[in-house]
Order: structure tokens, then C-alpha cells, then sequence
């Protein structure tokens, strides 16, 4: 993709021209009130290493208890049952997301298409402020009374009433909502953006890939959220309002529950991986001074992920007692997934192949995304086939799977974002020393916490158990030395935060050189409160 | 695919200096294993024989893809090759790489169909279980056996025999008999479970309100070892599960003991077990 200003965006309103008015409100106004999206996004990205930091803490506090046979930290099972929801749901909902769609989304969407704002600035400050009560509501789900310990995916019985008494479960349940209506305001936000307020010339087959995952990402978020809301106010209703929705002695079914969930819930594992796919196409791309190959292929393959990830929700349900033909169609229908995602893959080797490549921070990210989405994708495989889940499913291997997809896979694309963008941000670099230290501490931790689970899974050892039977001793003992080390680095990531804030380097307008295209890089770092005061034009 | 495993064991063994060899009669985990437990039923086998071949299909994509990123990184660095080619096309290569993994699915899902309808129901079913489960025990009744009933709860670590296995005891298994067909009709009497025995190939949730149907017949002798593996409250980890499978004869005899303990309302033995000479002898008599 090649999109160049015609009219350079060079206003004379950056930040060190102090003779134009530039309207920066006060710091109250500014911040609270604000309607940039910019502002916004960084509102968005500190919040998301909040929750990340929050759900890491909570994720070394559970390796920890694993690290040995025997209870040692926790309290009782219901104790970790509530860590191991308040973990899942913090890092979905109040750490990727946030980062991803939120973050890099508002700051990026906008500048990448030539648009002075989002479509919607008051929503979008809405959307943002949703979240913090939503994160108290998740904390408070997790320190009142026993904490609420469904799991992340909430299956009634064991969320109703009954098994989970008290405000703790209402708490989580609200918690989602408000996550829940910002993130489908911010959908409707995204949708109308890049629908209608794209610079003359950007048509939407010249659009930026990480504008095309943002845009599919946008209406998975619109389609799916929807019926996660409708779950879960039958089950506050169930709860509170002696309704059976999910409830057999009253005519209800639990399986409802679990169609209505999955229907949101896969679509969710997508909506959490494609930005990072746009993220990735820009950084290699960028660091192969190449443009990306097969843009159209990469776009669409987008666009069928995110069709085809709306009619394999069972896959997560293939031993709920489910008619086999039903089973074999999700199976099917699961698989034909790994076609568009191997488009992906390949079409980033493809994009490296006869590049000159620059192994700058952000591609070490993105290299290694490749890599780990590539583990994740085809243990992703091994599971879809239902005769293998029927010994798989919801043990282990399904622990080391979605992390090498999320805590590996989303995650990497958020930490490649954050150095391939933070200088445009901030207008401060990062040390370069340090990010690679962090990257290669990071890769190392996040294989020996999770490679290991996959042996674990193999022979049997259910996930959320708070013990388990001495022969997965040693490699769960292996997987916590992984997770401390993780630990590490992310303290390190905090030190490399407040470096590169205190660095004094100037920045060039497009400091990754020529291989970055995008809008972004035709404007100052960072760029000025209000940009594109005059739209650009692309030849 | 049974060489291939043999090999990676032995080179295992070789590498780490612990024995992965499976011995002939082991059924449960075991520390550092690093496949899945020996396959006890024709069900496992077929599941140990699938996840092979996929597998090896994987590991060789896995490979290709961290070979081709090496390789670019190295070839294509900007010290070796400072001027960028500007190739962002060729039609050929993205049919290519559209089409070869579909084959490679084919290739995998002929198997994998076949497998998922050969799990499913039980044909010629030989006698039936009914588990159900109960927060934080298992109760198992047999239709066929008059009735018989009796709940299955979790050895405290305090009353852990020498030998026994931590997590993994229960003070009465399920007992069947060997080379029968049996099936297994779930069922939860309050939140869902899930009845999990990774050696014999079973696992199906226990959802309240509804009885979901597998089925199971197990090859050999011994003691198989799961636990319960959908999230349940507290106790979750504290509910394991043991399925003993004897020979036809002994089966009887204990359904004799069970029903009469059963009736007085004291804890059933769980039958001796067996050994290999009994297995040989019981398998001639089928
Ligand atoms: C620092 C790295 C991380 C470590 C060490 C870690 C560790 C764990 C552990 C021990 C569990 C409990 C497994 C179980 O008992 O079933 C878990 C569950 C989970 N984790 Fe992580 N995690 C990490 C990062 C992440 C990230 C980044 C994400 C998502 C983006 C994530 C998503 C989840 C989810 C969804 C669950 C399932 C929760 C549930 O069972 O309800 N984790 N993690
Ligand atoms: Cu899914
Ligand atoms: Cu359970």
C-alpha cells in the first residue's frame, strides 16, 4: 500500500509551534471530557497496561500456586476459581481489547485514512469511560464474599444463584455489560469512520491493512456483542428475577447458554487477533522496506475470517452431547479456517522474501508473532478435529493453545505496536538495547511457560484445578520458572515506559524511513492535537 | 506412526536420561511424560493414531514456517541485500499456498470424520453405567445389575495408602468388565461436569437435565485413571475418577459383593488386580 499526501499534512499546529493556536484544553477538560480521538487512544493504552499489569499479577500468583503439588497460596478452590475468572476476563476484555481496537484503533484509524477525528468524538469518549467502572465492578467480583468463580466463560448452572450466591457474580455479569456497550459503541464509531470519512482518494481497496482489521474486527464486535448481552441478561435474570432461561427444573437449558456464549465468544478469539494482524502486515511491510504482497489476498482473507468465524461457535462444545452430524459440520467448518490464516502467514513471508530487512524492535515482535500465531494456529487444528478434543478438550493443551494465540499471538502484536508507534505517540523513542532485551526475555518466558502445557494437556491434566496429581509435577514446575521470568520482563517493560518518556530525542516525521507509507509518517511526532485540517489527497 | 513414536521416545530417553518407554501396564501419568497415556480401548487407539498423523503434519508446518522465517531473515537482511526487490504479486504462488493446505485438510479431516462417528453411540451395547455426577462426587448405578448404586468419592490426602496416587484414588472406581461394550449415559444432579478418562478415549460433560451417551470398552485390565474436567466450584479438583476393568468372572463376583454391600450400605472393595496370567486366560474365553 502506498499512500502518499499530496498536500503535506505539516500543519503549523505541532506542538512546538507556539505561535498558532493550537486549542489544547486544560488538563481536566482534556482528559475527562476528551473528544480527541488521540487523547482517547491514550487514555485507551494506559488503561490496557493497567488491566495487563492487574491480569499479569494475577496470572504469576496462579503459577506460583502451580508451581508445586500440595495448596499453597490460595485459600480454597473457590478461591482460584474467582483468580482464574478474574484473570481471563481482564486480560480479554480490559487488556487486549483496550490496546488493540481502542488504543492503537483510535489513535491510527483516523490518521490512516486522512480524517481529521472519528466520526462520533463524544461516543468514543464514552466508550472509553465505560471501562474503568466495568474494572472496578471485575475487581469487586473478585474481593466480595468468596469472589465469583465461573470462569470466564460463565456456564450456568455454576453462575446462577444457586452456586454462586451474592453480588460477587452480578458484579462480573455488569462488569461485561458496560464492556460489552463499549465496545459495540466503539463499533459503530469504527464502521461509520472508515465508511464515511476517508480522504478523497482512499478508496477501501487502498485503505491500509491495519484500517481493514479494524474494519472486520468492528463488525464482528457488532454482531457478536450483541448475544453475549442477550446471555447475559438472561442469566442476571435467572439470577435475580427467578426466570429459567438456563435452568432445566424450570424448562431452561444450560447448552443455551453455552450456543449463546460460543456465538459471541469465537467471533471474540478474532476480534482479539485481527488487529494484530493489521499491526503486523504495516511492521513487516515497513521493516522490509517492501510492499506488502498480495494486499488484496491479505484483506479478504480478513474479511473470510471473520465471515467463517461466525459458524464454528461449537467447536468449543463438541462433548456437550451434541448430535455427531452437528459435531463433523463444526469440524468442517473449523478447519477451513487454517486456509485464509495460512494466506496470512505466507503472505508475510512472502512480503520479507527479497526485502532488505531491518531488524528493529518492532520486527522482532512481529517476527516472533508469526512464529507463535504459527504454533497456536496448528495446535488450533489438532483441536478442531472433534475425535481428538474428545481426550483434549478443556485440559492443557487447550491452556498452552489459546495462550500461544492470545497471551503469545495478541499480546506480541501489542508489544510490536507499542514500539513501532510510541515514538510517533510520544514524539520520545524507546532504548533500543532494552526492547530487544525485552523482546527476546519475552519470547523465552512465554515458551517455557507455556510450550510445557502442551505435554501436560497430552497426558491428561485438566485446566482451572488449583492442584493436581504428582506425575504433572515437573513440568508445571517448569511452566511457573517461565511465568516468573515473564514476570520479569514485564517489569522491565514498565522501566522501558518511563525511559522512554525521559528520553530527550528528537524525532523525524517518518523515522522508520522509507519502507513506512502510511499517513501517520507525513505528520510530526507527534502529531499536532488536530490533524488533517486540511484533508490530503491521495494521487 | 507407532515407529515414529517408539523412535522420539527412545530419543527422548536418550536426551533426558528418563525413561519414556511406556511400560506394558501403566495407566496412569506419569512425571515428565510428554504423549498421551497409554491407549486402553479401541476408541484411544484410534484417537492416539489420528493425533499421530496430525502431528506429524504439524510439526512439518511448524518447521517450514520457523525455516522459511530464518531463512528470510538471514538471506534477505539488509547488510545481504540493501535494495529491496519490489515483488508484491504472483498469482501462482497464492493459488499455491490457498490450495496446498486444503489438500493438507482432506487429508486430515477423511480420518477425523470417520473417528467422530465411530465415538459416538454404542453399537451392540453389552450393559450400561449411568454416572452421575454430583458436586464434588460421582455416583454410578447399573441398570443391568439390579440397580446397583454406590457414589465414588475422592482418598483424602490424610488416608492416602502407600501407592496410591495422590488426586487421582477414589475409594470405590467403577468397576467393568473387560472387552465389553459398555455404554455411558452422563448426567449432573446440579452444576455441569465432565466425566474425563483420557486413557480409555472417554470424556463427555455431565449436564443437569439432559443424559448424554458414549461409550467405552476397555482392552485391558487395570485401573484408568481422569478427573473431573469442567469447572464445578470449589471442589472442582477434589472429584477424580477410576474406572477398574476385570475379567468377565471376576466382574461377576463382584457384582455379587457389591449389590450385597451395596444393600447393607457398607463401602464396596474394589476387586484386586489382576494379573497379566488372569488377562491372558480371560481374553482366551472370550
Ligand atoms: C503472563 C502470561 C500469562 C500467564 C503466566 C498465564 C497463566 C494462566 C493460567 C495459569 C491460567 C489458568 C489455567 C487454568 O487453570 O485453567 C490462565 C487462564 C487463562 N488465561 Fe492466562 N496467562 C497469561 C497471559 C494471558 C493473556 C495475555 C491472556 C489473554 C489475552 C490470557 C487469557 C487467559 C484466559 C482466557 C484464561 C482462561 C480463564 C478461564 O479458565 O476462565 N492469559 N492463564
Ligand atoms: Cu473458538
Ligand atoms: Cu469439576
Amino acid at each position: 500500500m502506498t499512500a502518499s499526501t499530496q498536500d503535506h499534512a505539516h500543519d503549523g499546529h505541532g506542538y512546538g509551534h507556539d505561535g498558532h493556536h493550537d486549542h489544547k484544553p486544560s488538563f481536566f477538560v482534556r482528559w475527562l471530557c476528551s473528544t480527541n480521538h488521540k487523547d482517547i487512544g491514550t487514555l485507551y493504552l494506559i488503561f490496557a497496561i493497567m488491566g495487563g499489569l492487574t491480569g499479569g499479577a494475577l496470572s504469576i500468583m496462579m503459577r506460583a500456586e502451580l508451581a508445586h503439588p500440595g495448596v499453597q497460596i490460595f485459600s480454597s478452590g473457590q478461591h482460584w476459581n474467582a483468580v482464574i475468572t478474574s484473570h481471563g476476563l481482564l486480560m480479554i476484555f480490559f487488556s487486549v481489547m483496550p490496546a488493540l481496537i481502542g488504543g492503537f484503533g483510535n489513535w491510527f484509524v483516523p490518521i490512516m485514512i486522512g480524517a481529521p477525528d472519528m466520526a462520533f468524538p463524544r461516543l468514543n469518549n464514552i466508550s472509553f469511560w465505560l471501562l474503568p467502572p466495568a474494572y472496578v465492578l471485575i475487581i469487586l467480583g473478585q474481593v466480595t464474599g468468596d469472589g465469583a468463580g465461573p470462569g470466564w466463560t460463565l456456564y450456568p448452572p455454576l453462575s446462577n444463584s444457586t452456586f454462586q450466591g451474592g453480588p460477587a457474580g452480578d458484579f462480573v455479569l455488569f462488569a461485561l455489560h458496560l464492556a460489552g456497550i463499549s465496545s459495540l459503541l466503539g463499533a459503530i464509531n469504527f464502521i461509520t469512520t472508515i465508511f464515511n470519512m476517508r480522504a478523497p482518494g482512499m478508496t477501501l481497496h487502498r485503505m491500509p491493512l491495519f484500517v481493514w482489521s479494524i474494519l472486520v474486527t468492528a463488525f464482528l464486535l457488532l454482531l457478536a456483542v450483541p448475544v453475549l448481552a442477550g446471555a447475559i441478561t438472561m442469566l442476571i435474570t435467572d439470577r435475580n428475577f427467578g426466570t429459567a432461561f438456563f435452568e432445566p427444573a424450570g424448562g431452561g437449558d444450560p447448552v443455551l447458554f453455552q450456543h449463546l456464549f460460543w456465538f459471541f465468544g469465537h467471533p471474540e478469539v478474532y476480534i482479539m487477533i485481527l488487529p494484530g494482524f493489521g499491526i503486523v502486515s504495516h511492521i513487516i511491510s515497513t521493516f522490509s522496506r517492501k510492499p506488502i504482497f498480495g494486499y488484496l489476498g491479505m484483506a479478504y482473507a480478513m474479511v473470510a475470517i471473520g465471515v467463517v468465524g461466525f459458524v464454528v461457535w461449537a467447536h468449543h462444545m463438541y462433548i456437550s452431547g451434541m448430535d455427531v452430524d452437528t459435531r463433523a459440520y463444526f469440524m468442517a467448518a473449523t478447519m477451513v479456517i487454517a486456509v485464509p490464516t495460512g494466506i496470512k502467514i505466507f503472505s508475510w513471508i512472502a512480503t520479507m522474501w527479497g526485502g532488505s530487512i531491518e531488524l528493529e524492535v518492532p520486527m522482532l515482535w512481529a517476527i516472533g508473532f508469526i512464529f507463535l500465531f504459527t504454533v497456536g494456529g496448528v495446535t488450533g487444528v489438532v483441536l478442531a478435529n472433534a475425535g481428538i478434543d474428545q481426550v483434549l478438550h478443556n485440559s492443557y493443551y487447550v491452556v498452552a493453545h489459546f495462550h500461544y494465540v492470545l497471551s503469545l499471538g495478541a499480546v506480541f502484536s501489542m508489544f510490536a505496536g507499542f514500539y513501532y508507534w510510541i515514538g510517533k505517540m510520544s514524539g520520545h523513542q524507546y532504548p533500543q538495547t532494552l526492547g530487544k532485551i525485552h523482546f527476546w526475555m519475552t519470547f523465552v518466558a512465554v515458551n517455557i511457560t507455556f510450550f510445557p502445557q502442551h505435554f501436560l494437556g497430552l497426558a491428561g491434566m485438566p485446566r482451572r484445578y488449583v492442584d493436581y496429581p504428582d506425575a504433572f509435577a515437573g513440568w508445571n514446575l517448569v511452566s511457573s520458572y517461565g511465568a516468573y521470568l515473564g514476570g520479569v520482563s514485564m517489569v522491565l517493560f514498565v522501566v522501558i515506559c518511563f525511559m522512554t518518556f525521559a528520553s530527550k530525542q528528537k524525532l523525524a516525521d517518518n523515522y522508520w524511513g522509507e519502507g513506512a507509507t502510511t499517513l501517520e509518517w507525513t505528520l510530526t511526532s507527534p502529531p499536532a492535537f488536530h490533524t488533517f485540517e486540511e484533508l490530503p489527497r491521495l494521487r | 506412526m507407532h515407529v515414529l513414536r517408539r523412535l522420539f521416545a527412545t530419543l527422548m530417553t536418550l536426551i533426558t536420561g528418563v525413561s519414556f518407554a511406556a511400560p506394558a501396564m501403566a495407566q496412569a501419568p506419569r512425571n515428565w511424560q510428554l504423549g498421551m497415556q497409554t491407549a486402553a480401548s479401541p476408541v484411544a487407539e484410534r484417537i492416539h493414531s489420528l493425533h499421530d498423523l496430525v502431528m506429524v503434519i504439524i510439526t512439518v508446518i511448524t518447521l517450514f514456517v520457523a525455516g522459511l522465517l530464518v531463512y528470510v531473515v538471514w538471506r534477505f537482511n539488509a547488510v545481504r541485500n540493501p535494495v529491496p526487490s519490489k515483488l508484491s504479486h504472483h498469482t501462482g504462488l497464492e493459488i499455491a499456498w490457498t490450495v496446498i493446505p486444503v489438500l493438507i485438510l482432506v487429508v486430515i479431516a477423511i480420518p477425523s470424520f470417520r473417528l467422530v462417528y465411530y465415538e459416538d453411540r454404542t453399537q451392540n451395547a453389552d450393559m450400561t453405567v449411568k454416572v452421575m455426577a454430583h458436586q464434588w462426587y460421582w455416583e454410578y448405578t447399573y441398570p443391568d445389575s439390579g440397580g446397583l448404586n454406590f457414589r465414588s468419592d475422592w482418598v483424602q490426602d490424610a488416608d492416602l495408602k502407600p501407592g496410591q496416587l495422590r488426586l487421582l484414588e477414589v475409594d470405590n472406581p467403577l468397576v467393568v468388565p473387560v472387552g465389553k461394550n459398555i455404554r455411558i449415559l452422563t448426567n449432573s444432579a446440579d452444576v455441569i461436569h465432565s466425566f474425563y478418562v483420557p486413557a480409555v478415549g472417554v470424556q463427555r460433560y455431565a449436564i443437569p437435565g439432559r443424559t448424554i451417551e458414549t461409550w467405552v470398552r476397555v482392552d485391558r485390565p487395570g485401573t484408568y485413571y481422569g478427573e473431573c474436567n469442567q469447572i464445578c466450584g470449589t471442589n472442582h479438583t477434589y472429584m477424580p475418577i477410576a474406572i477398574t476393568a476385570v475379567p468377565a468372572a471376576e466382574y461377576q463376583a463382584w457384582e455379587k459383593t457389591a449389590k450385597a454391600k451395596f444393600a447393607e450400605g457398607l463401602p464396596i472393595p474394589a476387586p484386586a488386580q489382576t494379573s497379566t496370567e488372569t488377562i491372558r486366560l480371560a481374553q482366551v474365553q472370550h
